[in-house]
């Protein structure tokens, strides 16, 4: 089970990325040959998101777009910061829609940061951290 | 002055804990600490008029300085967006112009002043101009503006604060603040919300 996780601005633009996968081998192998299509499936999804968004007043859009094996989930905060979540199979929502809350709450804290403007690539080594344990906590039990 | 009233700050989140030998990560402190906290109105008094003050110094004009005082609002706007609606917990997304308006109206005031806007209007005049009024603004309570000054609204805070969450939200607007003195509310400030066209014209998709 591998997941990629990006987070979007307001402009179109990745303020952050990363990968979380399984540790078999052959799972880190498939992800060498797709990784650089993650971005461009994100970057497609988005359209349909911006599209989505204006027909429901909740944060999380689950399957947004599907692309292959790989499913789109995405979490549209108050202020238009888009989450989205390649995953590769139908999971349930309350796995997805836990991590993108905890998430939610994490880039508040980097938000409140003064120095830290919106649409800013966010590069804190805790973010990252914090954002990992969150994956492993509620994707990684697979 | 002893008066105090409630005005919530945002200062939360980068305050580290000097009296304990390790220092609590930003990631890690909770976001709810500071919900319910109140400060003393003397100490914002203080500090905005510092804020005026600096800013002063730096325009040549009193449309410039109502801008700073926009952009000090916008920066608070953009935080305060999303950490009211976390800690609302519903986690919905306003996507019409009276949803987002009440909630500027009712949620946004109380988390700042305590207490809902006064009113909230419709322009009989222009379909996209709404107003939305308070009669005694405590962050401009204790500023006096001189008499060459008279044009300038030092609740251009308050507008910019206001206009973040309009574009936050995706209702980009131009939100200025205007002072109409009534009887018995001398200070009573108006917030003037232009939305631009193509909210109107999303408004006009949606409806149907």
């Amino acid at each position: 089970m591998s997941f990629y996780f990006a987070i979007v601005g307001t402009k179109d633009n990745p303020l952050y990325e990363a990968e979380f996968g399984s540790k078999g081998v052959e799972g880190i192998v498939k992800k060498d040959e797709h990784r650089h299509l993650n971005q461009f499936i994100v970057h497609s999804a988005l359209d349909l998101v911006e599209e989505l968004q204006w027909q429901t007043n909740t944060m999380y859009i689950k399957h947004v777009d599907k692309f292959n094996e790989w499913h789109i989930s995405a979490h549209v905060t108050a202020g238009n910061i888009k989450f989205m979540l390649l995953h590769e199979s139908q999971r349930d929502d309350g796995p997805i829609k836990n991590f993108f809350s905890e998430c939610y709450e994490v880039y508040i804290k980097i938000l409140l940061n003064p120095f830290y403007e919106v649409n800013l690539p966010i590069t804190s080594p805790a973010f990252d951290a914090r954002v990992r344990f969150i994956a492993r906590k509620y994707l990684g039990k697979e | 002055m002893s008066q105090t009233s409630r005005l919530s700050v945002i200062s939360a989140a980068t305050e580290t804990r000097y009296h304990s030998s390790k220092r609590v990560s930003i990631v890690d402190r909770n976001l709810n600490k500071t919900k319910t906290a109140e400060i003393g109105l003397n100490a914002f008094a203080f500090l905005f008029s510092e804020m005026l003050q600096y800013a002063q110094k730096r325009v040549l004009g009193i449309q410039d300085l109502e801008r700073k005082l926009n952009d000090f609002g916008y920066r608070v706007g953009t935080r305060l967006l999303e950490l009211i609606v976390w800690r609302e917990k519903n986690s919905k997304r306003e996507t019409r112009v009276l949803g987002i308006l009440s909630f500027i109206n009712t949620t946004v005031w109380k988390t700042l002043f305590g207490k809902p806007a006064d009113s909230l209007e419709k322009s009989t005049e222009n379909e996209d101009e709404y107003m939305i009024s308070d009669n005694d603004p405590l962050i401009s309570k204790f500023i006096s503006v001189p008499k060459e000054l008279s044009q300038l609204n030092c609740c251009a805070f308050l507008a910019g604060i206001v206009e973040a969450i309009l574009d936050g939200a995706q209702f980009p607007s131009r939100v200025t603040a205007h002072s109409v003195p009534i009887e018995g509310f001398p200070l009573r400030t108006t917030i003037l919300i232009k939305l631009d066209r193509e909210v109107l014209q999303r408004e006009e998709q949606l409806k149907s």
